[in-house]
């Protein structure tokens, strides 16, 4: 790169010409704008910026890095996000609650499910919705299956960008198969919208608890396969033992959570520490690291796919014993099922109501989070009396990891960041919002 | 280890840093304390360090906006000014949270938290972003979702809702017709 202050550091619009953007508008950035942000190195010339992204394959979206680069050596890392923002939080605010559910499978589209949770909880606290017992149950499979879900997802991309590319069929093979289990439950894939406010939008279908109980008979071993592939892997262990190292205290003190936080040691885990959906009734652990590098950040969350497992299990056990419906029987917040329209007027009223005008909820707010794969999600709702919300804002586990990118790769070598950046698993949906 | 017993932390405030608290709020087990916007530093602070307290863990901070189109400005109904801003904390020692709330108007600054957490840099700046709510002392209070050269913010309610309207004519004065916001 040049050596001179005045290089631009984005593309120049032309001078206004008569058919084109036209208002006469130019952005010309120069380095004078990173004074203060990069190392006066930077400016200087002596080190050399770098942009990583927003479309490099191994960034998983558009996250784009503005990395000032020693040599090989990361001096200072910039992430820039908001390539992917697409205003849901601002896109509620004028929607009902029940029609909202909807907008939040968008954000963290590798978890959907965790999303839907976070809100609805929202929504059932700040109103006072009781939820059955069943539902509930019904909602922890969801949960842990969409952190399967997201896991898988997360284990084949990270292994792909360290180099281990088979790993990512074998792990889409099996995601295949609890895709395939959403899809009976919600009629799509990954979008499903199932868990609502008051419970669940369905009960489960005939064929969903035979096609779950195949999986969890041969997912434990397939787990292992996995592990046959990396954990004792020299080459893996080399790429991944002592990069990104961060303390307990840093990593508290830059809010990370979930995987990012225990690897570091810390134990927080809101299934434990506040359990939500009924959390408090199953036996698992939580599994924690030493070392706070890479690898503990994979071999945890490798674990909770194992304590996933066993959660599952205690939920099917629990399924058949669990009083209530799928969804609450509050016919002021939840709308009634299609057989009584026609033999009830109240019914139809009912029906009529929640369907067009939804329900109000007081003007307070409330702060729920919940352990989504990434971390902690917390959903901030805030209503007006009415039947739209004041202001919702989520608090997302990727927006924070990423946030702390710049401490956790300074120092190391430019071939770590893609370790790094894939071991926080940050999705851009969930960041950005 | 001994952990000293968990206080209370509105006796806390009243005994330790007496006339910072200017009121606490209930709502399904949900703790409000809510003070000025200039002490917020030193609440906030006074809450992470303070022996029983120790609320240790930034969960989050989000900010509203009471404006409402149909009262207009300056009536927010009980509330003392336009924007609420609450931070979520958690303390990792005794399981439990608290939301530090604060009410400034347009262009009042709030000292910044990031001298107590690091993590605080981005949801400051993503409140400054979208709500405009400039935080005093912050390290590099630049714009984090929306583009720089970005106009308004977004979340604030007065901000018009679908000022990108899909054209489906190339008449402006048609295209001009069905825009929301105000023409003048």
């Amino acid at each position: 790169m040049a050596t001179t202050s005045k290089r631009p550091l984005a593309l120049e619009i032309p001078e206004a010409t008569e058919n084109a953007l036209g208002q006469g508008q130019t952005w010309e950035g120069s380095l004078e704008d990173l004074r203060g942000l990069v190392s006066d190195r930077a400016i200087t010339g002596e080190t050399m910026l770098l942009n990583l992204g927003p479309h490099h394959p191994s960034t998983h979206g558009v996250l784009r890095l503005l990395l000032e680069l020693d040599g090989e050596e990361i001096v200072t890392c910039l992430p820039d996000v908001g390539y992917l923002h697409t205003g849901i939080e601002k896109n509620i605010e004028s929607k009902s609650y029940e029609k909202a559910v909807t907008l939040t499978d968008r954000m963290d589209y590798l978890a959907p499910m965790s999303n839907n949770a976070v809100f609805s909880l929202a929504v059932e606290k700040l109103t006072g919705l009781d939820v059955p017992e069943r539902a509930q149950v019904i909602r922890v499979i969801c949960l842990e299956l969409t952190r399967l879900n997201s896991h898988l997802v997360w284990l084949g991309t990270h292994a792909m960008d360290m180099g281990a590319m088979s790993v990512f069929l074998y792990c889409f093979r099996e995601r295949e198969f609890i895709l395939d289990m959403f899809e009976k439950l919600g009629g799509q894939r990954m979008m499903t919208s199932y868990i609502r406010p008051g419970g669940v939008w369905r009960d489960l279908p005939e064929d969903f608890l035979p096609a779950l109980e195949k999986f969890l008979g041969y997912f434990p071993n397939r787990i292992d396969d996995y592990e046959k592939l990396l954990t004792n892997n020299p080459i893996w262990r080399d790429r991944t033992e002592g990069i990104g190292v961060i303390e307990p205290e840093e990593a508290i003190a830059l809010a990370l959570s979930g995987p990012c936080l225990r690897g570091s040691g810390v134990n927080f885990d809101i299934r434990k520490a506040m359990p939500y959906s009924g959390y408090e009734n199953y036996d698992f652990n939580v599994p924690l690291g030493e070392h706070g590098d890479v690898f503990d950040r994979y071999i945890i969350r490798v674990h909770e796919m194992r304590e996933s497992v066993k959660i599952i299990q205690q939920a099917i056990k629990k399924l058949s014993s669990a009083s209530g419906g799928f969804r609450s029987n509050n016919r002021k917040f939840v709308p009634p099922p299609r057989a009584e329209l026609g033999r009830s007027m109240e019914a139809v009223i009912h029906h009529f109501k929640l369907w067009t005008e939804g329900y109000s909820v007081p003007d307070e707010e409330v702060y729920v989070a919940i352990e989504s794969p990434r971390g902690e999600i917390g959903c901030y709702l805030h209503g007006t009396g009415g039947n739209k919300p004041r202001r919702v804002h989520f608090k997302t586990p990727s927006f924070m990891h990423i946030s702390a990118l710049g401490k956790l790769c300074s120092g190391y070598m430019l071939a770590d960041l893609i370790g790094i950046v894939g071991s926080i698993d940050c999705v851009l949906g969930d960041s950005d919002r | 280890m001994h952990i000293p017993d968990a206080l209370a932390p509105a006796v806390a405030f009243e005994e330790l840093l007496p006339g910072v608290l200017k009121g606490t709020h209930e709502f399904r087990g949900e703790l409000t304390l809510i003070v000025d916007p200039a002490d917020v530093e030193r609440a906030v602070r006074f809450l992470r360090d303070t022996r029983g307290l120790i609320f240790n863990y930034l969960s989050d901070i989000s900010a509203v906006d009471y404006f409402d189109p149909i009262k207009g400005y300056g009536d927010y109904g009980d509330r003392p000014a336009r924007f609420g801003v609450s931070y979520h904390l958690y303390s990792l020692l005794y399981n439990r949270r608290i939301r530090l709330k604060t009410f400034v108007d347009e262009d009042v600054a709030i000292p910044t938290i990031t001298t107590l957490w690091d993590g605080a840099n981005w949801l400051e700046r993503e409140i400054f972003d979208m709500m405009g709510i400039p935080f005093e002392g912050h390290p590099n209070l630049r714009r984090v979702l929306m583009p720089e050269d970005w106009e308004g913010h977004p979340h604030r309610r007065d901000y018009p809702l679908g000022y990108e309207t899909i054209m489906f004519s190339f008449n402006a004065d048609e295209i001009n017709k069905h825009k929301p916001y105000a023409k003048d």
